[in-house]
């Protein structure tokens, strides 16, 4: 029994904590692509580096808080900076939408077009990121580090594996909640939301209801890059901020959209934990989870490692092929144009 | 014809301004320059066979060019005879046991009706395989990088020319573009993207890290040439003499006759693949595709096979790209898997093709010159430009300081900005695709 119990504690420090924290990023990540999918009707490729650009802000007002000693005690001062950068990550994308995609929109361009516009976009948010921060590593990361640390957990239930939670995990996860009701509480019950959805199903009836469209994608893209500027923060306060690595997401990102099915917010979160649950449970060395299951004396040889790390995102890949392969439209049915 | 004179301006401007590097910079600076120029035409061209004739959306021209390197690589270098004593049969039959498993796999699909046996069974075939395969493959390939680490610690190549390594890496370009595009294709273009992304990262991500085969981030160095090495030339008395006739310094002579003799290699390419294009682009499948790119669903109801001729084009495409991959690694002398970014391998060959004219092949080899010649002098002209907005700061200032140090991401922002521009005032491009009889 101990065994099990032990072989369980392993389990949920390396995999299942960490997956669900990296989920969390990967379902609000892939919320923001998805919204965007379903109102604007194309795949925005700046998305990662709209949430390094988000990123980037909140990092300039952590430190500005924490040189002028402000902080929030055990938790990470970039909360408090949160709040601006979606500020100024909203006022980004707007002007992004005001200066390239709305001349796009009034012509009523093909998708494609889009796309290789947002890759624009994305060359010069990624020149401005690295201009104004640069293209190295950045720790933000401040308070406590734990909410339990493997130690204490050891000593509380007497195990030989121990269960560590970083503060950030759990951060992560509890945004994530609150995030997602607010943006499920939004779009199904104001009529803001309502409208987006009218919208995102059927934008000539929209229109002839009396939907304005401008107030929409704008909407749209402030809650996109909110979206993006907690997707990215949280996942910098995991992990660590380099701008390159924001660019490197677009592909699980993109995967768990899709996966989950392009156009479908509940698609995107279930399509993130299942890309963060597969990408870590394959690259998880098993060797010393399988030692607590089998009889002392049996010898391991190997690491019992599916997938070498470095190949996490072929993971991501992998189940992008096989889901365009078998379910075309995704888990959940997405409004693929 | 007053759009071939345009044309025609437009490439001797591009040649006056190599020149003018040549006049005011150094004469190799302005071949090095030349030689890209022609590797980025090449790419764009194929970028254009996908996206100007077909409207195929590729994002992962790196991972087709990254091939086409491993390929040059593979067919130069000499055969490591101890690794392959070490793990040859190894390699051999993980390989021969990864394409049963595949094989196997296929063939479970196809003969299982839909339903949770043929999952099960698909599962149980995969993940035997797999086991198998990884068993008989890591002992072989650990000890293949066993062998003398420091310096070789990988299979080695064929010990080929080089030059046959070209349309190798081509093929291997093709190879993975077939699969790729048998998945995606027929599906929404947004996918064909994302999948071509996914499929360039994972390719590099192999590159770097597959010792056995490319000794990932220790790099394969001095890859075999196709033209005379520069010491050799001046050593050699024909050259000397030569040297002595035309009244030039024979050490920086050497290095810019092998850089002429990549040129006159890659020009040669480069009218190949212009040619076999501009054919192809006027011919009755040149027509077709068009047809295709613009309506699809008339051009299917004419009875035309949409996806097939998509996943040909896509291919061919591809294969131009590995076969400008193998010339660049080539030209470099050693595969460095370090090297390929997403930015300089996909992006700024997608900006040559809009920025050149989409549909177009001279577009897109005029775009190919002039955004390569771009990027490489938008580096100095950004630190010049940053040093006279800071002349009158502080000179130990850190804002300064900070200016300077970041005017190198100026170009990354500058080919955004040009490539939104260039999308937004000008779509068909420096030279426009030709349309009707004209």
């Amino acid at each position: 029994m101990e065994n099990w119990l032990n072989a369980f504690a392993l389990l949920s420090n390396f995999v299942i904590v960490p997956a669900l924290a990296y989920g969390s990023q990967l379902a609000l990540g892939a919320l923001g692509v998805t919204l965007v999918f379903g109102i604007l009707r194309f795949s925005n490729f700046a998305h990662g580096d709209t949430m390094a650009f988000g990123t980037m802000v909140v990092i300039l007002f952590t430190w500005w808080f924490q040189s002028m000693g402000i902080n929030l005690g055990p938790l990470p001062t970039a909360l408090l900076a949160l709040p601006f950068g979606i500020l100024f990550c909203a006022l980004f994308a707007l002007l992004s939408d005001r200066l390239v995609y709305r001349f796009y929109r009034a012509k009523r361009a093909d998708p494609v077009i889009y796309l290789i516009a947002s890759v624009g976009v994305m060359f010069v948010t990624n020149g401005i990121v690295r201009f104004i921060i640069g293209p190295d590593d950045q720790n933000f990361a401040d308070g406590e580090r734990f909410i339990i640390r493997a130690r204490d957990f050891k000593e509380m239930t007497g195990l030989a594996e121990g269960v560590s939670i970083k503060l950030s995990q759990g951060i992560t996860f509890f945004t994530m909640i609150i995030v997602v009701i607010a943006l499920f509480w939004f779009l199904n019950k104001t009529r803001s939301g309502k409208s987006m959805r009218a919208y995102s199903d059927n934008e000539d009836l929209a229109l002839l209801s009396g939907i304005n469209p401008d107030r929409v994608v704008a909407i749209t893209w402030i809650i996109a890059a909110a979206l993006a500027t907690i997707a990215g923060t949280l996942y910098g306060l995991d992990k660590s901020f380099k701008p390159f690595t924001y660019f490197q997401l677009l592909l699980p990102i993109f995967a768990a959209a899709i996966v989950g099915g392009l156009g479908n917010p509940l698609g995107a979160i279930a399509g993130g934990f299942v890309i963060a649950f597969s990408e870590i449970t394959v690259t998880y060395a098993y060797k010393r989870f399988i030692g607590h299951l089998v009889p002392e004396d049996w010898e391991i040889n190997g690491l019992i490692q599916l997938l070498s790390t470095d190949y996490k995102f072929a993971v991501s890949f992998i189940i992008l092929l096989l889901v365009l392969l078998i379910r075309p439209h995704g888990i959940f049915k997405g409004t693929g144009v | 014809m007053r759009g071939a004179l345009r044309n025609l301006t437009y490439f001797l401007i591009m040649a006056a301004l190599i020149v003018l590097v040549g006049q005011m910079q150094s004469w190799n600076l302005a071949l090095s320059i030349l030689n890209l120029c022609i590797i980025s035409a090449i790419m764009a061209l194929g970028v254009n066979i996908q996206w100007g004739y077909a409207g195929l959306f590729n994002v992962g021209v790196m991972g087709f060019a990254a091939l086409g390197g491993v390929a040059a690589m593979l067919i130069s270098m000499p055969p490591v005879v101890e690794a392959w004593s070490a793990g040859g049969t190894g390699v051999a039959l993980g390989s021969l046991t990864l394409i049963v498993t595949i094989a196997a796999a296929v063939f479970t699909f196809r003969s299982l009706a839909q339903g949770k046996l043929r999952m099960l069974a698909l599962i149980i075939v995969i993940a035997v395989g797999y086991s198998v395969t990884r068993s008989i493959f890591d002992p072989a390939t650990d000890a293949i990088e066993r062998v003398n680490p420091a310096a070789t610690g990988y299979l080695g190549g064929l010990g080929l020319p080089v030059l046959l390594s070209w349309p190798i890496g081509g093929l291997f370009a093709g190879g993975a573009a077939w699969i790729v595009g048998k998945i995606t294709l027929g599906l929404r273009t947004d996918y064909l993207a994302i999948a071509t992304l996914g499929i360039s990262e994972i390719i590099v991500a192999g590159l770097k890290n597959e010792d056995w085969l490319t000794r990932g981030v220790k790099n394969v160095v001095a890859i075999p040439r196709p033209v005379p090495y520069e010491i050799n030339l001046q050593r050699s008395e024909w050259f000397i003499n030569w040297c002595a006739k035309l009244g030039v310094e024979p050490v920086t002579f050497s290095s810019i006759f092998v850089k002429l003799c990549y040129a006159s290699l890659f020009t040669v390419v480069l009218l190949i693949v212009l040619y076999l294009s501009e054919k192809a682009l006027r011919s009755p499948w040149g027509r077709m595709m068009r047809a295709i790119r613009d309506n699809e669903v008339s051009a299917s109801a004419m009875g035309k096979n949409v996806k097939a001729r998509h996943l040909q084009v896509f291919i061919l495409g591809s294969m131009v790209i590995g076969v400008a991959g193998a010339m660049l690694t080539t030209l470099d002398g050693q595969l460095t898997p370090a090297s390929y970014q997403p930015l300089r391998f996909t992006f700024l060959i997608w900006v040559m093709v809009i920025v050149g004219g989409s549909g177009n092949n001279w577009g897109a080899v005029l775009g190919g010159f002039v955004i390569w010649y771009f990027w490489i002098q938008a580096e100095p002209l950004g630190i010049w430009l940053m040093e006279q907005i800071t002349t009158n700061m502080d000179a130990g200032s850190a804002l300064r300081a900070h200016l300077i140090d970041s005017a190198q991401h100026m170009r990354l922002m500058t080919m955004g900005l040009i490539l939104l521009l260039a999308l937004r005032f000008s779509p068909r491009g420096l030279i426009p695709e030709r349309t009707g009889h004209g």
